[in-house]
């Protein structure tokens, strides 16, 4: 405007959040619990972003790590066992202004939740969904989940589990529309951040499994990866996850990947060998339901009365 | 009527009739059902009282000539306005006489009813074939049937080289010609009904319904005179799932979230096809219960959500319903039943989910259940059900059936009203003052909060919780939020009136009824009425919370029955006994809810009960009640 310097110019002053805008409820978890790494990454995340507490939903299932959206100071949806997909893709259908996460764990995503998971991934809505991976049923109290290992002695299976885990990462790779595969752990905060701010930032589904330590029945685990990070295997890509120098110098066992080498995304997956961490696959073009699920958003009330009223001339006598 | 002039008609028997009721009964995939619907809408149109019902096979296409795989309309019309599907069958169209025998099963026809029977298996190359004809053929006269036998094919052939596809247009033209229908009403919905492929069919089809009419001018002796009233007021006609789904659409509902389930399906294939015009949008989800917990995520987020299903998807939605109840969601649930439990009858009619539906969840979990009695009440009870659902916070239940589901009604044409629709998303700041669940002591009620609501934010769980939505630790917690779900059931409940009573207020026996057996109940307690009998009836809308004031009215019958489309062990059957027999499902609830000693009568023949089988049981019932 003539005459008027900038800075005279009214200018409500922005919003600026900080973590605490974020936190919610004390956290119940056991000291030692691997979410606690991941409630304070996403907290971290969320402000980094500056995302509206109001504008943000948090959609979780049952299990340890569904407490999360209690610990957050956002919208919150603690669902059902299993449900937590389709009740975020429901949130999402007719919402694209919302941010949406889910957390769920082994047990609510990988058993009783299978079909959702892989229906979700198919739907490929934009959401960044959390696998609290801690190889257990934590809140039961020690059951076998689909990722317990061979012979692990839970008490469903006081003498040993009898069968070899699943291995959600190929599965998920598996599924024709899957857009955005990575794998990280909690007890590496700066690649946990990094795979949670590459995850955010996906226009579609981000499929996150998060190694996480159970400090009561799996302690043991993750002890070895802990103990010796050779035996993590680090992808590295300028198209996947970006860590600094000093992580990537911890996890010195390190392979390229292009996270668009679906193939090679499989064989890493497959080998079992080391406990790889980084992008195993992105497609940014991938199909997205959430385009489809908006239609008709917006219709005025007239807009309304009048597509009734030609339906009714349809069936008029 | 123009044909009315014509000479061939002042030749014949004129039989004067005040209502009708026609079959047309053929293998699936012959079109039956099409002409079925077309002559019940060209009734209507010319200005009778019409109810249209399908007769549907389990599967697709079993195979040819089976007696159980009949596919076909029953179309009932009448001078008067039609509520149900009649008794027994005046006139059968049979397109093979195998297919009739399923009819004859479910006791549909009559010592006197007019078969017209296509007569080419008589002259089939396969000698069982002719053999199964020629008895059958006898068979139904000795029933006491008037057989017709009808070269439909070969006339047919005349007008098209299949005449597999050509035989129902026909047949029509036959028809029209029995009950003076108006052609060019007919000739117009074959023209709607082909538009798609193209002038060229459409004038074979006008010729294969000329060609049906001229037989029939040329063959039969008689003709069918049923009066036709003008109609003052504007009037639509469809299904009972047309008018769930056109429901939807009025109320302004935004997201269907579904999985496939017979007899409900047909409700999202409508709005599958027409929810766009109104922005709506159809989910098919992976399943059942994927399908539930999108809706409630759309509700959660604000936007009016419904899901339909049937019993066999109401029994996997059960953990999320308990879920919509203690989160407070609002959401419509329509179940349009069919016959159970499992996989049960999955075409048939049936009523039997109104416990499971009542009690669909572990733990208390109070909800709104409704049922439509006829098919305009299907569409305006969506509108119902998704305002009762927002003003109470919680899931309602809207039970159909498969009778209404597949039945045909003309009914008064909605005007739809801006109040019908839901209210737009409120995104405005939220009062943090306010607890997301900030029940009101008397009533239950309180208002949520919506994501994009700032200083809204909230919690929504499934574990029990207080008014914040905090977890509930301590013992009186739980124990507090129960009692203001269940206040919200007496809040609705008070806002009710009891039911209208069908009949006088008083008398010697009083029929409850509720869902599709409306029409059936009141015809047969008109009958029971003229012959004298002190019969009443009620008809119950809502089930949950049930209608006030009803012990007051039970009080002044000597009787309470009530009718019903679910089992009950019906007394001295075997060892049933009056102690230890199972009573019908409203029953129960009504003896648990008056302590009125409520008798039922209730059958599962898979099909409608007719006004006939209800009159039976009620004159059954009035005897050693002394009058």
């Amino acid at each position: 405007m003539y005459g008027l310097k900038n800075d005279w110019l009214y200018e409500p002053s922005p919003r600026a959040f900080v973590l605490e805008d974020y936190s919610g409820a004390v956290p119940r978890w056991c000291p030692g619990c691997g979410d606690h790494a991941v409630l304070t990454a996403v907290q971290k995340l969320c402000r980094d972003e500056q995302l509206k507490p109001e504008e943000t939903v948090f959609v979780s299932g049952i299990g340890c790590s569904s407490r999360f959206p209690h610990y957050m100071k956002t919208y919150g949806f603690h669902g059902l066992h299993g449900r937590a997909l389709p009740i975020a893709c429901g949130v999402r259908s007719r919402r694209p202004d919302l941010n949406v996460f889910v957390s769920t764990g082994d047990g609510d995503c990988f058993s009783i939740g299978t079909a959702h998971w892989i229906h979700a991934l198919r739907y490929n809505m934009k959401m960044v969904v959390m696998i609290f991976d801690n190889n257990i049923y934590g809140l039961t109290k020690k059951q076998t989940s689909p990722t317990t290992a061979k012979g692990k002695h839970s008490n469903t299976h006081p003498k040993g589990t009898f069968l070899s885990p699943l291995n959600p990462i190929t599965v998920t790779l598996g599924v024709g529309n899957a857009s955005f595969v990575a794998q990280t752990v909690d007890w590496s905060p700066p690649h946990l951040y990094a795979t949670l701010k590459k995850a955010f930032h996906h226009p579609g589904l981000s499929f996150v499994r998060i190694m996480q330590r159970c400090p009561h029945f799996t302690a043991e685990v993750f002890k070895p990866f802990i103990e010796d990070p050779t035996q993590v295997l680090l992808m590295t890509h300028e198209n996947g996850i970006q860590v600094e120098g000093a992580v990537s110098r911890v996890f010195s066992n390190q392979i390229v990947h292009d996270p668009s080498d679906l193939n090679q995304a499989h064989n890493i997956a497959t080998n079992l060998d080391h406990l790889p961490i980084g992008l195993f696959y992105q497609n940014t073009e991938a199909e997205r339901y959430d385009q489809y699920t908006i239609n008709g958003l917006g219709f005025s009330d007239d807009q309304k009365l009048a597509g009734l009223q030609s339906e009714l001339n349809r069936f008029s006598i | 009527m123009e044909q009315l002039t014509q000479p061939d008609y002042q030749t014949k028997k004129k039989i004067a009739i005040r209502e009708h009721i026609v079959e047309i009964a053929s293998d699936s995939g012959e079109g039956a059902q099409t002409a079925g619907q077309i002559f019940g809408i060209i009734s209507a149109k010319m200005g009778n009282g019409v109810w249209t019902v399908e007769l549907i096979p389990a599967e697709i296409e079993p195979p040819p000539r089976s007696r159980a795989g009949v596919s076909g309309n029953r179309i009932r019309l009448g001078e008067k306005y039609m509520t149900n599907a009649g008794d027994l069958a005046d006139v059968v169209i049979g397109f093979n006489e195998q297919v009739l025998y399923s009819r004859i099963d479910m006791q549909a026809y009559r010592p006197g009813t007019q078969i017209f029977l296509e007569s080419k298996w008589s002259m089939d190359p396969d000698p069982s074939i002719r053999e199964a004809y020629a008895e059958a053929v006898a068979d139904f006269k000795k029933r006491g049937y008037e057989v017709f036998e009808v070269p439909m094919e070969s006339e047919c052939l005349k007008s098209v080289v299949d005449a597999r596809r050509g035989k129902n247009v026909w047949v029509l033209g036959l028809l029209s010609m029995l009950y003076q229908r108006d052609m060019e009403l007919i000739k117009l919905e074959i023209r709607n009904k082909l538009a798609k492929k193209g002038e060229k069919v459409i004038q074979t089809n006008y010729e294969l319904l000329q060609s049906g009419f001229d037989w029939a001018m040329e063959n039969l002796d008689f003709y069918y005179d049923l009066p036709c009233a003008k109609r003052s007021e504007a009037q639509v006609v469809m299904n009972g799932n047309q008018a769930l789904a056109l429901g939807a659409m009025a109320a302004g509902i935004e997201v269907c979230a579904m999985y496939p389930i017979t007899p409900a399906t047909s409700v999202s294939h409508h709005l599958s096809a027409s929810f766009s015009k109104v922005g709506g949008f159809v989910h098919q989800a992976e399943d059942e219960i994927a399908a539930m917990a999108f809706a409630i995520g759309a509700s959660y987020s604000g936007k009016t959500a419904m899901t339909v299903t049937s019993g066999p998807g109401l029994a996997l939605k059960t953990e999320l319903i308990g879920l919509a109840v203690i989160g407070e969601l609002p959401l419509v649930l329509v179940n349009v039943q069919r016959g159970g439990p499992s996989t049960g009858l999955p075409t048939k009619v049936e009523q039997a989910d109104l416990l499971a539906a009542l009690f669909a969840s572990p733990g208390d979990a109070p909800k709104i259940i409704i049922a439509p009695s006829t098919i305009e009440e299907c569409f305006h009870f969506m509108v119902t059900a998704r305002k009762l659902a927002e003003d109470f916070r919680m899931p309602v239940f809207l039970l159909s059936d498969a009778n209404l589901a597949t039945g045909v009604q003309p009914f008064k044409r909605p005007e739809p009203d801006p109040a019908w629709l839901s209210p737009p998303l409120d995104q405005s700041d939220w009062n943090r003052e306010v607890a997301p669940f900030d029940w009101d002591e008397t009533t239950g009620l309180s208002q949520r909060p919506i994501p994009g609501q700032r200083d809204g934010m909230y919690v929504l769980t499934g574990l029990a919780h207080d008014r914040r939505s905090r977890v509930a630790y301590e013992s009186s917690i739980n124990q507090h939020a129960s009692a203001m779900r269940s206040r919200k059931m007496i809040t609705l409940l008070e806002s009710l009136n009891p039911p209208q009573i069908y009949g006088d207020p008083e008398g010697d026996l009083l029929v409850v009824g509720w869902g599709s057996t409306r029409g059936a109940i009141e015809e047969a307690v008109d009958r029971q009425r003229a012959a004298g009998a002190k019969v009443s009836a009620i008809h119950l809308r809502f089930l949950a919370p049930l209608e006030p004031g009803l012990k007051p009215i039970f009080q002044r019958f000597k009787k309470v029955l009530t009718v019903e489309i679910n089992y009950s062990d019906i007394v001295d059957e075997g060892p049933v006994t009056q102690e230890n027999r199972r009573y019908a499902q409203l029953a129960m609830l009504l003896r648990a809810k008056t302590l009125c000693d409520v008798d039922c009568w209730s059958r599962v023949p898979g099909g409608p009960l007719s006004p006939a089988a209800i009159e039976n049981a009620l004159s059954q019932h009035l005897k050693g009640l002394g009058g």
